[in-house]
């Protein structure tokens, strides 16, 4: 009898399943579709017209804006940008976030205030700590180059060994093998203002901001390591280097590429740390495909041909979403 | 002997990262707490304070003459409609697809992660067209509108894959005692869901709080900005840098929100890990 009322309620509630489960996710993608997938298609529309600000519509074009951004210097230095900043951070990421992570999984003393100071660039908003990097590169009160030119390297304010040396050995009296022309004192470079060191700074600041987050993401991921595989490893002798190359590494690979996969998208789509820290300058040397679209879709105007540059990055994400489906399948296999 | 030996190298490799990821840190404080004329001289040493400093003018500069406070309440404002709303949709729609959909459930599951991969940088340009003409523009509402656009997917992601971790049977034990579904989600899921549920909470707020682009192309007003975007750009105004101010801004939300992250770290790490590496 019991069974029997058991298996009828099942039955209820399969039949209400189908009800309730469209019930429930229903909102969701309803948002989803209007808010992101609408938008999306708009951008597709959009790319394909003429329009401009303050309208919705445009003259049909065709490919017309696709092209007149290909045909533009400044798109292709953009382009070549985008691909430069992501690879080079996200390889800085991996790389440190991989160390940092080994070590924060293991318990230390002060290990609560390390990692206080490990996620700290993870809590500022982004926006907020490239301005702090707009300081501390600041042309004249930089830091780096207030302690470059004071302690290291020979500068105006002091760094007195190369004056001593200069006094010493810049004179007539020595013989042509042992003097020498004076040290100079070296300007300190302009970070912000020579197109590779801007480049260089804004690798190092997106570097700097995403790394605490794949810290996070990687010790979730050793964490999940089923204790036993340690062990095992403790009985066939593999400890330190060797446990990592042959252990670690081939059971974290999934996780790692899907972490990688994410981090990519975050940096090849990010506009802030650009816009913010030299906002595409010197001479728009530092552009990358979101900024570029932003100043030619918001600030010029031209939303249509705005929309076409940034759908650029379309297939490259398309060629993320399918290897991450790939992987996570592979991460929920293990 | 091995033990300290791992200690010793934890310390060697968590050291140097902790200096260059926290510097800035140390820098922006020592900048907040100066005053204008030690801070604009070059021939005294920027590692410590000198005459006049430290001051707390540049802190009472941002709350009495720009409307710092606003963009701070703006933003808390923001952050927790947008997260009230992401859990709302989120919820119900990861419970659904763990449990009561098949395999087409798995097949919109996937849809709705990947659209998490459309960046906010490819919908801003329509989207700032769509919130003129609905007549959002300067409002509030626009982002709070707008931001679960991201928030919703991820975490409808996350919490499908906590879902999936927690035994069937124990729902339908419940079931058996007479609770309906809504019942037993509410009961007997959700308390184990903590986690997880955690995690979305921190990781929807995050990112309402660094999100750049949206906030700057629908709102312009003063008034209405949130911290991201009021500070650069008003803080900011033409070649005029209020340097002291603007290091001030960047550290009141970010000491209490490391703080705060690093107090649900664990919990945060065992629900990414409950969700997404099962």
């Amino acid at each position: 009898m019991a069974a029997e009322t058991v298996r009828r309620r099942r039955q209820d509630v399969f039949e209400e399943q189908r009800f309730l489960g469209t019930l429930l996710i229903a909102p969701a993608v309803i948002f989803i579709i209007v808010l992101v997938g609408a938008p999306l298609v708009l951008a597709i529309y959009l790319s394909l017209t003429d329009a401009t600000a303050g309208s919705l519509t445009g003259e049909f074009v065709g490919f017309r804006n696709y092209l007149d951004a290909w045909e533009s210097e400044n798109f292709r230095r953009a382009l070549r940008n985008t691909v430069l900043f992501t690879i080079v951070s996200q390889l800085i990421v991996v790389v440190g976030a991989g160390l940092l992570a080994h070590a924060l999984v293991r318990d230390f003393r002060g290990k609560w205030f390390f990692r206080f100071l490990v996620i700290l660039p993870w809590a500022t908003p982004v926006a907020l700590s490239t301005v702090a990097f707009l300081w501390i590169l600041h042309p004249l009160y930089s830091v780096p180059n207030w302690t470059l030119t004071h302690d290291i390297l020979p500068g105006s304010h002091a760094f007195f060994p190369y004056k001593a040396v200069n006094w010493a050995f810049a004179r007539e009296f020595w013989p042509d093998a042992i003097q020498i022309s004076p040290i100079e004192p070296i300007d300190p470079p302009q970070w912000l203002g020579e197109p590779n060191l801007a480049m260089a700074a804004i690798i190092f600041v997106h570097a700097w901001r995403i790394l605490p987050f794949a810290t996070v993401i990687f010790i979730a991921g050793l964490a999940s390591m089923p204790p036993e595989i340690d062990d095992a490893a403790l009985v066939d002798g593999a400890t330190g280097l060797k446990k990592f190359w042959y252990v670690t590494l081939p059971l974290q690979l999934p996780i790692a590429t899907v972490a990688v996969l994410f981090g990519i998208v975050f940096t090849a789509t990010d506009m802030t740390v650009v816009y913010v820290l030299t906002h595409g300058g010197p001479f728009n040397s530092t552009h990358v495909l979101t900024t570029w679209a932003f100043d030619t879709g918001i600030n010029g105007g031209a939303l249509g041909e705005g929309a076409a540059i940034s759908l650029y990055l379309l297939p490259a994400l398309a060629l993320i979403a399918i290897l991450m489906l790939r992987f996570a399948r592979r991460v929920e296999v293990t | 002997m091995n033990r300290r030996r791992e200690t010793l190298t934890s310390y060697l490799v968590v050291a140097p990262f902790a200096i260059v990821l926290a510097f800035p840190f140390y820098w922006m404080l020592m900048t907040a707490l100066r005053a204008d004329n030690d801070l604009y001289n070059v021939d005294v040493v920027p590692y410590k304070f000198n005459a006049g400093s430290p001051t707390s003018a540049n802190f009472r500069f941002l709350f009495e003459q720009t409307e710092y406070g606003r963009w701070l309440a703006n933003t808390a404002l923001v952050g927790v409609a947008v997260v009230a709303i992401t859990l709302v949709l989120s919820l119900p729609a990861a419970y659904a697809l763990a449990r009561l959909s098949g395999s087409w459930g798995q097949s919109i599951g996937v849809a709705i992660f990947l659209t998490y991969l459309v960046p906010p940088t490819l919908l801003f340009l329509p989207l700032n067209r769509v919130v003129a003409e609905l007549d959002l523009h300067d409002r509030l509402w626009s982002l709070v509108l707008v931001y679960p656009s991201f928030t919703v997917p991820f975490s409808t992601w996350l919490l499908m894959g906590f879902f999936k971790t927690i035994p069937a049977e124990l729902e339908d034990a419940a079931l058996v005692d007479g609770a309906s579904r809504i019942g037993a989600l509410v009961r007997v899921v959700l308390p184990l869901s903590v986690p997880g549920i955690l995690t979305v909470v921190i990781f929807s707020f995050s990112l309402v709080v660094n999100e750049f682009v949206y906030a700057i192309t629908f709102i312009s007003s003063s008034e209405a900005r949130t911290v991201s975007a009021g500070v650069p750009t008003e803080l900011i105004r033409g070649d005029v840098f209020y340097w002291g101010a603007l290091m001030a801004a960047t550290l009141i939300p970010a000491i209490p929100l490391a703080l705060f992250y690093n107090v649900f770290l664990n919990r945060f790490i065992a629900g990414f890990r409950g969700g997404a590496f099962r």
